[in-house]
């Protein structure tokens, strides 16, 4: 088995093991990923306030939701990482409320071409662009942020999350929306 | 429908709490309906589910999986489930908001309030409730302030009020200190979606009664 935390460093970090997933049943890609991600999003549901029961239990659910949805996982709109940050985040609103959070709707997906190469890069740098930013922000702004998606609480001065990179994203998902409508269009 | 002529926008502080899943869910459910008609939140509120995986999973606390978690999860594997094909659904209310309605505008289940204004109280949990609006063309809603947070979301129609103008897709966020006297424009009854985290305040004596009687 691979070092599963040599994939952190890659150009798109762990697509490699969605694809092997999706197209062979890959248990071995499976185990890779699940070694990485379990143990953190036991660590944000219990930072979010689960006991460790219950934070165990959500992060096999979130796991097999992973293995169950592979095939939904489109990388040129997602970096891993952030397909997985929804799946947890939507499991633990499920367990407060009893009932699914409400979502928009899906942008109707046709028989659909693979995504091409460049899209899946430029999308997963991005993501792995903005996490280093992070990385180096001072230890207050950073708490900041933390603060609005850890704690239940309502925020005002957080959206002032400034100084990261997060319109560039915004441009690129709204040029993803946008060829994806238009590709829609023309094939109706 | 054309994404570009919504003017009047979430704000980031909402889109964020969104993607962080700490809002109360009557504003899940207008962050999503009005996602489903705007490409340019949409992209914003993708943007903070990229913050959040960076903020709660990359470089985040770990905690140790049981022992045997891995076996065990391996061990129950279900089956995938192919990309699921959802068409758009038909008529002027989003997919999110047709699950708390149960169909579409005909399946509303209207109740008069006085001066020709309907609404429909949507289940949700929490305290921040939300309701379907519908003005007759023309017409106004009571003079009312705010306690907390009123977010109005135009689904058919539009309306005005003292500062602007709002249609289809537009949301109007009114605060504590806002004071104001929407007007549905003269064109076309005007069907809107409100949510508010406090009760809202009619002025007036008899608008007070009112409002005990309706439960707004």
């Amino acid at each position: 088995m691979n070092e599963p935390e040599d994939n952190r460093h890659a150009s798109a970090p762990w697509v490699e093991e969605m694809h092997l997933i999706r197209d062979l049943h890959d248990t071995q890609a499976f185990a890779r990923l699940f070694e990485h991600f379990a143990p953190r999003i036991k660590g944000y549901l219990i930072k979010s306030g689960a006991d460790a029961t219950m934070a165990e239990e959500c992060a096999q659910d979130v796991m097999t939701t992973l293995w169950r949805k592979a095939a939904q996982f489109d990388p040129a709109r997602a970096s891993v990482a952030t397909w997985i940050f929804t799946i947890a985040r939507n499991r633990r609103i499920d367990l407060v409320r009893r009932s699914r959070r409400p979502e928009p709707e899906e942008l109707a997906w046709g028989p659909e071409p693979e995504p091409e190469q460049s899209e899946i890069l430029e999308t997963q740098q991005e993501a792995a662009q903005l996490a280093e930013a992070i990385a180096t922000l001072p230890a207050a702004q950073r708490s900041l942020i933390e603060k609005a998606y850890f704690a239940d609480q309502t925020q005002a001065e957080i959206a002032a999350a400034t100084g990261l990179p997060l319109g560039t994203i915004k441009s690129r998902i709204r040029l993803g929306l946008e060829r994806l409508r238009h590709a829609m269009k023309v094939s109706e | 429908m054309n994404p570009a002529s919504i003017s009047h926008h979430l704000d980031d502080a909402t889109l964020l709490a969104y993607a962080a899943g700490t809002l109360p869910e009557a504003f899940d459910l207008m962050v999503a309906t009005h996602l489903s008609l705007c490409d340019v939140c949409r992209a914003a509120a993708g943007a903070f589910d990229v913050l959040g995986a960076a903020v709660t999973l990359d470089d985040a606390p770990c905690a140790q999986m049981d022992a045997g978690s891995l076996q065990s999860v391996i061990a129950h594997l279900p089956d995938m489930q192919a990309r699921p094909l959802r068409a758009k659904p038909a008529g002027i209310i989003p997919a999110p908001l047709q699950d708390y309605i149960g169909g579409n505008l005909d399946a509303v289940r209207w109740r008069p309030i006085g001066m020709g204004v309907k609404q429909a109280i949507l289940k949700t949990s929490g305290t921040a409730t939300a309701r379907l609006l519908s003005i007759p063309a023309g017409a106004a809603m009571p003079d009312h302030g705010h306690h907390g947070t009123e977010m109005t979301m135009v689904l058919d129609g539009a309306f005005r009020d003292e500062d602007a103008y709002f249609a289809r897709g537009d949301v109007e966020i009114a605060d504590s200190d806002v004071h104001h006297t929407p007007i549905a424009d003269i064109g076309a009854d005007c069907i809107c979606l409100a949510v508010t985290d406090a009760p809202l305040q009619f002025d007036g004596v008899l608008a007070r009664i009112w409002q005990k009687i309706i439960r707004i």
